[in-house]
This record gives C-alpha cells, sequence and structure tokens, in this order.
C-alpha cells in the first residue's frame, strides 16, 4: 500500500484541558482532541488559549490529534 | 490502534488468504509469453469468485478518489507495484509481480509473487531470490515481544547488503476487517523502533525492492508506481498472524513447505 503520513492542519486553541491536553479548532472548523508533542514539552513550550499551532492528525483517526508546532 | 484478532478472526482471514494462495498456485503456470496481463486479471478473478471470494482491489480508492480497474495488479519490470492489467502481451525475459486480495465473509488475505516470463537475465533472477528471502527474514521477526521495527529493519539489512534497495514510499500495512488497517509495516528501519508486537495482530508484510535506487514516480493514472532510474523492480507479499511461538504464514499453501 502507498504510505500515509501523518495530515498537518493548523488551528487555534480553545481550551486547555488536563494531562497536557487542548480542545483546538481547526481551520476546517472541526474540533479536535490534542496532545503535545514530546519534542515540545521536552523544551517547555507553553501553550495557551488563542494559540495558533499545528496539528498532526492521523489518517485512521480525525478526531485526535498530536500538536507539533506553536506560532510565535 | 492496532487490532488484535481472535481465534475466530484468524480462522475467517486464513481461510481468505488460503483462497489467495490458491490462486498464485493456479495462475503461476499461466505467466507465460504471449498472454496479456488483462487475461491473467480475469483468470485470477474468475478463480476468486468461483472458491467463493472477491477480488478484494477492484475499486479500492486511492488518496485521490481514482478507483483501481483492475482485480488484481500485475506490475512488470520497472513497475513496483499497482500496475493495471491491459492489453500488454507478456514477452520473455520479463519479471511480473501480481499482487492479489481475497474478501470473503468481511475478512482479508492479501498477497504477492513476482513470476520469471520465460527466461530472465541474472540481475532479475538475483533480486527475485534477495526480495524473497528479505521477506522470509522479515517474517522471522514477527514475534511476539519484539517492535514492528525488527520486521522493517531485517528486510532493509538483507536487501542493501545484496546491494539492492528497498521503496520508502511504499509499506506493509496490517489487515483483517479492512485490506489495510494500521499499522504501517516500512521495508526499512531501526530494529527497536516501532510498536510491540503481540499475539493476534494480523500483518502483510511486502518488501518492494528495485535493483537501482530506491527512488520510485507515481504515474498519473493515479496508480502505477516504478522505479526513478527504470530498474526492474521485484514485490513478494505475505498475510501473516502472529502467535505465541513462530508466526503463521497464510497466504503459503501447507505443501509449499
Amino acid at each position: 500500500m502507498t504510505k500515509e503520513a501523518p495530515i498537518k492542519v493548523d488551528g487555534v486553541i480553545l481550551e486547555t484541558l488536563p494531562n497536557a491536553m487542548f480542545q483546538v479548532e481547526l481551520e476546517n472548523g472541526h474540533k479536535v482532541l490534542a496532545h503535545i508533542s514530546g519534542k515540545m514539552r521536552m523544551n517547555f513550550i507553553k501553550i495557551l488559549p488563542g494559540d495558533k499551532v499545528t496539528v498532526e492528525l492521523s489518517p485512521y483517526d480525525l478526531s485526535r490529534g498530536r500538536i507539533t508546532y506553536r506560532y510565535k | 490502534m492496532i487490532n488484535i484478532k481472535g481465534l475466530a478472526e484468524i480462522a475467517r482471514i486464513r481461510e481468505s488468504a488460503r483462497i489467495v494462495a490458491l490462486t498464485f498456485q493456479y495462475i503461476e503456470p499461466l505467466v507465460v509469453p504471449g498472454i496479456t496481463t488483462e487475461e491473467l486479471d480475469r483468470r485470477i478473478a474468475a478463480f476468486i469468485v468461483s472458491h467463493g471470494g472477491r477480488p478484494a482491489f477492484k475499486g479500492i480508492m486511492n488518496s485521490a478518489g481514482v478507483p483501481f480497474p483492475g482485480n488484481s495488479c500485475t506490475s512488470i519490470d520497472e513497475e513496483v507495484v499497482h500496475g493495471i492489467p491491459d492489453g500488454r502481451v507478456l514477452e520473455a525475459g520479463q519479471i511480473i509481480g501480481l499482487d492479489i486480495g481475497v474478501e470473503k465473509d468481511g475478512y482479508y488475505g492479501d498477497g504477492a509473487q513476482t513470476y520469471k516470463v520465460g527466461a530472465v537475465d541474472p540481475l532479475k533472477e538475483r533480486l527475485m531470490r534477495v526480495t524473497r528471502e528479505a521477506l522470509e527474514l522479515g517474517i522471522r521477526e514477527a514475534r511476539a515481544g519484539n517492535r514492528l521495527g525488527a520486521i522493517s529493519h531485517a528486510v532493509q539489512a538483507h536487501v542493501e547488503a545484496a546491494g539492492f534497495n528497498a521503496v520508502r514510499e511504499l509499506v506493509g500495512h496490517g489487515i483483517g476487517k479492512a485490506l489495510h488497517e494500521p499499522p504501517q509495516v516500512p521495508n526499512y528501519g531501526k530494529a527497536d523502533h516501532g510498536p510491540v508486537l503481540k499475539p493476534g495482530m494480523a500483518l502483510a508484510i511486502e518488501p518492494m525492492v528495485n535493483a537501482g535506487g530506491s527512488a520510485v514516480n507515481f504515474l498519473p493514472d493515479g496508480w502505477r508506481v516504478v522505479t526513478a532510474d527504470g530498474s526492474p523492480s521485484a514485490h513478494y507479499e505475505h498475510t501473516i498472524v502472529i502467535t505465541n511461538s513462530d508466526p503463521e504464514v497464510l497466504t503459503r499453501l501447507p505443501e509449499d513447505g
């Protein structure tokens, strides 16, 4: 089969949730539950509601994501 | 999330995979100079249907929503995978990869073989042998407790030791209720990476190996994948299930050994 890379989409943080989880509204209007990538945690990148971020979505489960970048 | 299959589910995958194996046994003697890939495809479909299965590739969508037109994939020489059956006539000296998927009672089996058309040059012979060996070595690593990367690494190490290259853009996959399930099974990688394998996981392991570089081009028809340098490519695939001991190869008939 053809390799499927994670889908990258930009979105805005709506709400911070416990366990470093976030509710993110994507550009297309969908809301997903996302956690922070380990690399961002290691570098103590803080995320607050209203921040613009990049989220990776698995092609298999589009309701959850992984935050890989926070725009300045 | 990798599905763990129960015994009843595995029995159904086993049945679909057995039809795949029988189809290869039936079609191999028909791969001779002069036959068209369309004719091979038609016979493959008829054989699968006569055994109560459905050719699983027909109509499957690619990421751009283009349905696959054939029942099986027929990939000649520099075509890596997803070759579309048409009026092309097989010529002596070619190698052809046949990829066959079967669905029966909601469960899938998937396998591929590369065959010689008449006599072929020593490079193609060696390419086929190395790819087949790489698949066997990959299967040997498909054991409970190993990581998925162990399979990928075994394939890559063997292929590259022979001076060939595994394709990066195409991967094996989990299989069961869908033809393609998580995880993706790359043919390259580190042995200690990836999810830990557990009994009851069903995987389709499929090394695609180019005699030249690993780069491939995706053709505008939305399906065919060819080597970028025009070198020949071989492809073998088995559906296996991970057990408490040796992996069970489902797309192999017992008499094949």
